[in-house]
């Protein structure tokens, strides 16, 4: 008999450890569900709704919500890939998001959901902000046109760097990405390229200064596979290793 | 303000206004006006560029490395050109004065696939219709549906060379259209041995076909050769790339501009020093900037740029088929072809000769597989990329600041420096060919051939190919709609 307690998602069992997430306990079951704020690194932060789950009826975010038995899942469902969509064509309204001439182009979580759940339009009139860059530091660029408000950088900093870098603040439509200086300046923090937060924006904010197009197309991140293919293939398998 | 016989009627509101808008079969979107008296006889005639598009702003605080793939965004037809001459000026920037041999063959094998491909769209797709059925023929046959009906073979080879363009392209850049190939200092892919083996299969049919289709344009001369010759045709001062030996080279050199006698005015000026030599004028009635020789001022100083200017003025082509070419068309009809308009299109073709021949060149080229692909050097303020982009001369000119960004740019395209020289084509034809008579649809698609022989980049090209509304009002004096006519 399998003593190891199990959820149904999408009408599969799915085994769990104690303490996981639905989250993470589907991916280490090779199951997807979208994802974009969540990084299995980092605690999950439950803002970005893209996993948005139905959960024993209830929509709820996939990332925070823990694995209990006798619980039944919901994510591959055309109702909740639509809601995504709409989330996925948000987030690009409310930037300034110009692939074309993105040098995250390929390697951008943003735009491999949106070629993943098949955003096909616009959706919204897009709101354009007028948002300058921040090129101060000599290593460093941080192009605010592209923040999404995931905070993997204020999360990476704090819990893997040691450091108060970034910060959000503002409310609502205001609300925005800020470094820790007096002068407002990415220059005049302690952030350093080597850093934790520098590595994870998975849009194209913060970004190694002189790297650009260096990557050729086909060899890109998601040219290879799309994102719901990588987020397994990237996950812990714990499950996996115990057995094992 | 300087004014050209033509450009300028001195009492417009007596004269009556024929509108051709859009312009059909060119890349982007422009007008030509033409105001008429009582008799028909043309007092005026402009052609104007109607877009706004304002890349020189908006790049203003980008990142450097950021702008070769932004700005090839200008256009849809030959985006490599910008992609290219915005690399050679962030190359000075980033301080490689000499790149790997990998990374200049590969950008050269680039910009030979964009120059075939470009070239084999404008002459088959967008002026073999007028040129092959007449210029006032059928209209609804004269687009390249018509050609491939009479034509077949004409148009299936026009298709599978400007093909074999795109993948050259593909193979260097990573996209047929608007790769990321090219970056400052260098290239960001070489070639594989598989890729090679792939284009070196069907170069030498390219290499026929071209040699075919300047055949053509040959036979089109002898077939009507008085209108051919004299054709919107007028003497031009000329500006284009040289390399240091004289031989054309569309990808590098020094700048060489000459009188519309053949008299030198500048030979091999670095270009990195380009605006002591040209300058602009703004004129009232155009978005469309008019370049000028500083040397002779901004009325006398236009030039003509593009295939006509480049195969006329230089002092050889440095591949042998398309030197034979060159000396043929420079020595037909005692040297008159190469000096009328429709000489675009025959000169055209030698080029796009040249470039499979050059692009066969570099696929025997072992260094297009090497892996030594950047280099760098001294960090600059300032950079100045200029190229031979299928439609003439291209100037791309960019300041960085201390924090890698772009503080200022300008860009000098091809049709810009054409512009004057256009309108100088539209006036002729329009005297030639419009004044004092009934205008119909098949004379003021005249005007479009003219303007067509320049292969204007109006931005980028999403237009349907022949299938473009033409719109034409009469207006009488008082404004009012005498007459209109429209297409598609």
């Amino acid at each position: 008999m399998n003593a190891r307690p199990s959820f149904l998602l999408d009408g599969d069992e799915v085994p769990f450890e104690p303490g996981q997430t639905v989250m993470q306990a589907a991916l280490a079951a090779g199951r997807y569900i979208p994802h974009l704020c969540y990084h299995p690194e980092f605690t999950p932060h439950g803002s970005c709704k893209l996993c948005t789950a139905r959960i024993n009826g209830r929509l709820m975010a996939a990332c925070t919500t823990p694995a209990e038995t006798a619980t039944e899942v919901a994510s591959e469902t055309e109702e909740l890939n639509d809601l995504r969509r709409t989330l996925v064509q948000m987030l690009f309204a409310e930037g300034n998001h110009f692939c074309p001439s993105c040098e995250k182009s390929g390697n951008c979580v943003l735009q491999a959901l949106g070629y993943d759940l098949g955003v096909m339009t616009a959706g919204f009139r897009h709101f354009f902000p007028d948002r300058p860059v921040d090129a101060t530091h000599p290593e460093i660029l941080l192009d605010f046109n592209r923040c999404i408000l995931c905070e993997l950088c204020v999360r990476a900093a704090r819990e893997v760097d040691g450091k108060h870098v970034f910060s959000l603040a503002g409310r609502g439509l205001g609300k925005h990405l800020i470094v820790n200086a007096e002068s407002g300046r990415l220059a005049d923090t302690d952030v350093k390229v080597t850093d934790k937060a520098v590595e994870v924006c998975p849009v194209g904010v913060i970004l190694r200064k002189r790297v650009g197009f260096a990557t050729p197309i086909g060899a890109r991140r998601y040219d290879k596979s799309p994102i719901s293919a990588q987020a397994l293939a990237d996950a812990p398998r714990p499950l996996e290793r115990n057995r094992e | 303000m300087s004014t050209l016989p033509l450009e300028t009627a001195a009492h417009p509101e007596q004269l009556r206004r024929v509108v051709i808008e859009p312009l059909s079969r060119v890349e982007g979107h422009g007008k030509v006006t033409l105001l008429l008296d009582e008799d028909g006889h043309v007092e005026q005639a402009r052609l104007h560029i109607v877009e706004f598009r304002a890349f020189e702003k908006f790049i203003q605080g980008r990142p450097y490395w950021e702008v070769p793939v932004t700005v090839q965004r200008l256009c849809g037809i030959c985006p490599v050109s910008h992609h290219l001459a915005a690399c050679k000026a962030l190359d000075q920037v980033v301080g490689a004065t000499t790149l790997t041999p990998t990374a200049e063959k590969i950008r050269r094998l680039m910009h030979y696939g964009q120059i075939l491909q470009s070239h084999a769209l404008h002459f088959f797709h967008l002026s073999s219709p007028d040129l092959l059925f007449g210029f006032g023929s059928d209209v609804a046959r004269r687009n390249i549906v018509g050609v491939a009906a009479a034509y077949p073979d004409i148009a299936r080879q026009g298709v599978l060379l400007r093909k074999y363009g795109q993948e050259v392209v593909r193979h260097t850049a990573g996209k047929r259209i608007h790769g990321t190939g090219s970056v400052p200092g260098g290239v960001n892919k070489s070639l594989t041995a598989a890729e090679r083996d792939e284009l070196q299969k069907d170069i030498y049919q390219m290499i026929a076909w071209s040699r075919d289709a300047v055949r053509l344009v040959r036979q089109l001369f002898e077939q009507d050769l008085a209108t051919y010759r004299s054709f919107g045709t007028f003497a031009a001062r000329t500006l284009s790339l040289v390399r240091a030996d004289g031989a054309m080279d569309l990808y590098h050199g020094g700048l060489r501009a000459q009188g519309a006698d053949g008299g030198m005015i500048f030979d091999h000026v670095d270009y990195g020093h380009y605006w002591e030599q040209i300058s602009e004028e703004v004129k009232a009635w155009s978005y469309m900037k008019f370049p000028y020789l500083r040397a002779l001022g901004h009325e006398n100083g236009w030039y003509r740029v593009g295939p006509l200017t480049r195969v006329t003025r230089c002092d050889f082509i440095p591949t042998p088929l398309a030197d034979r070419e060159r000396r043929e068309f420079m020595a037909f009809d005692d040297g008159r072809a190469a000096l009328s308009t429709l000489g675009f299109h025959w000169a055209r073709m030698i080029e796009m000769l040249h470039a499979a021949e050059a692009i066969k060149d570099l696929l025997h080229d072992g260094d297009l597989l090497g892996t030594d692909l950047m280099t760098g050097g001294k960090r600059q303020a300032r950079g100045v990329g200029v190229i031979e982009a299928p439609r003439g001369t291209l100037i791309h000119h960019y300041r960085v600041d201390e924090n890698d960004q772009v503080v200022r740019a300008n860009l000098i395209v091809s049709t810009t420096h054409n512009n004057q020289a256009m309108n100088v084509a539209i006036r002729e034809v329009a005297r030639q060919y419009l004044d004092g008579r009934t205008l119909t649809e098949g004379l003021l698609n005249h005007i479009e051939v003219a303007v067509r022989a320049f292969d204007p980049c109006l931005s980028c090209a999403t237009h349907a190919v022949g299938r473009m509304p033409l719109a034409v009002e009469l207006l009488d004096a008082d404004g009012s709609v005498a007459h209109s006519m429209m297409r598609g």
